[in-house]
């Protein structure tokens, strides 16, 4: 493996497990990016270490020592003493395998501490474990980039001035706080799905990640339904990962999609769980999505979809979860089951209401329904409507093939 | 890591408890401090007389100005305040969720400044 691959695959373990020894989050990155470089530096001539995890952490920890000696000496801050202290006198061994996984776990407990403000839980989260820039999760969030950065700083800040600890929750408060934790993990399977601009489409990264923080918190909590609904979810929505893209980069809609390139196995897997958490009681936005997506999975062609039983889902997620993302959802459901008019009808309603400009799947999903009614013209507009404000470029290419569609039909028609 | 446990509650909400109820949330004030005294957690602590018997004061422009009442009119007032000693944000929540009128009003946790544990 080289550094690279080691840096992609490794560095948010890394990452946890210095934040934990450090105690301080901008510490750990710049003592972890020392730690890289030393790799980067010494590893070709010496070799490769064994075990390069557990020596990029040695590194760190030791690069830290360093760093907080030479602030101490410039800045005399007591703090960094005291820390400089704390860190010298502890020459405990190296983290086992399973302490790193619990690092991670702590962490993300740690991002989604309710003291901190809940518009910065998430994005912390998707910095410091996923290791997303803060222009990506700016995106994201459609949120201006200085002040996400500025949500971030802050965060951290109160991390430590406020004595935040890094720590799994005790067992009477794990449930409460389960629920920030599941919406961040949630997000950052999205990013990954739906990745907010750049060439690829899938951002595989993430969505593996998302899912093994998910069975990492369904093994931690085997009794919570709603973190096994949210793991059937994410795995449902991987298990079609290579069916939607062609090798050019092009989308493939969920009704095009070669079905026999979905993965079986994730699919049995997400259906057991879904099953399994629905018998159990769950009735959550994660279970709900899960059993639509379940339905999608049990079709072996797009006619065989339940369409009315998804309408009847989208209904219940709409009250468990309303907003303008599922009530499009459940107009596109209900063009399906009930036919395009009646979708058509319920996205102008949604339009009226404009909750969110430049939201380009709005226009999307209208045109795709008056492209399927064969009202031209009116789907031209859509879809440059849709195209002025779209951020992936494989879902820009997309649009821009079915605009050219509209035309030639239009242009075949006169 | 030493924090400010700041106790803010309704002070005409305190008026209009029977005589029986403030005597008993009094008693019930005596017993947290004790118990948190003994738990190493207290350094110092007090009731605060209401608002009305609070003077401002700002230095402007050299000139002193002071006002009869609290800096500034607010829904909840200070009422009192513990100065503890805790591990971590964790543990200064859980002593404050634990004073008298976390119940009826709302405790602030504020660190202080740059007292780190050893």
């Amino acid at each position: 493996m080289t550094i690279e691959q080691i840096y992609r695959e490794e560095s948010g373990r890394i990452l946890a497990t210095l934040i934990r020894l450090l105690g301080d989050f901008d510490l750990a990155e710049e003592a972890m990016q020392e730690a890289f470089a030393a790799a980067l530096a010494q590893w070709p001539t010496a070799g490769a270490p064994a075990n390069p995890r557990a020596w990029l952490v040695s590194a760190g920890r030791n690069k830290a020592v360093d760093l907080l000696r030479r602030r101490a000496l410039l800045e005399a801050k007591r703090e960094d003493l005291a820390r400089l202290t704390a860190l010298a006198l502890d020459v405990s061994e190296i983290p086992e395998e399973n302490m790193l996984k619990d690092d991670r776990l702590r962490l993300i407990f740690t991002c989604c501490h309710p003291a901190l403000a809940r518009e910065a839980q998430v994005p912390l989260t998707l910095r410091t474990l996923c290791g997303l820039s803060t222009e990506e999760i700016a995106r994201a969030f459609l949120v201006p980039l200085p002040t996400m950065a500025q949500r971030l700083v802050r965060a951290k800040q109160k991390i430590r001035d406020a004595g935040i600890p890094y720590r799994v929750p005790a067992d009477e408060e794990l449930a409460e706080r389960l629920e920030a934790v599941l919406l961040v993990v949630y997000l950052v399977f999205n990013e990954g799905y739906n990745a907010s601009a750049g060439d690829e489409l899938v951002r595989r990264e993430l969505c593996g990640e998302a899912i093994r923080l998910g069975r990492l918190l369904h093994a931690l909590m085997p009794a919570e339904a709603e973190t096994q609904a949210l793991l059937a979810l994410m795995l449902l929505h991987d298990s079609r990962r290579d069916a939607r893209t062609r090798k050019s980069g092009e989308i493939v809609l969920l009704e095009d999609q070669d079905r026999g390139l979905w993965h079986r196995d994730q699919i049995v897997e997400g259906l057991a769980l879904v099953e399994s958490a629905l018998a159990r009681g769950a009735r959550g936005p994660y279970a709900l999505q899960a059993a639509i997506a379940a339905l999608h999975a049990q079709a072996n062609n797009p006619t065989e979809t339940d369409w009315h039983q998804i309408t009847a889902l989208y209904e219940l997620l709409l009250q468990a979860q309303p907003s303008p993302v599922v009530e499009l959802n459940r107009a596109v459901a209900v063009a399906m089951a009930y036919g395009f008019p009646e979708g058509l009808r319920l996205l102008d309603e949604l339009e009226e209401r404009n909750p969110l400009p430049g939201y380009y799947l709005l226009s999307a999903a209208r045109a795709d329904l008056l492209r399927r009614m064969e009202r031209w013209d009116e789907a031209e507009v859509a879809y440059a409507r849709a195209l002025a404000s779209v951020g992936n470029q494989a879902e820009r290419r997309f649009l821009q093939r079915r605009l050219q569609e509209m035309k030639d039909k239009l242009a075949t028609d006169h | 890591m030493q924090y400010l446990l700041l106790i803010y509650d309704k002070e005409s909400d305190w008026g209009k408890l029977s005589e029986a109820q403030q005597g008993s949330m009094m008693q019930e004030y005596q017993e947290f401090t004790k118990s948190i005294n003994q738990s190493g957690h207290y350094r110092t602590g007090s009731q605060l007389h209401p608002v009305s018997k609070a003077t401002t004061v700002r230095v402007r422009d050299g000139k002193k100005l002071i006002t009869d009442g609290p800096f500034a009119e607010t829904k909840e007032q200070l009422g009192g305040y513990y100065l503890v000693e805790a591990k971590d944000l964790d543990d200064a929540v859980a002593l404050a969720a634990r004073v008298p009128s976390a119940r009826i009003g709302s405790i602030e946790v504020r660190p202080l400044v740059g007292r780190d544990h050893p």
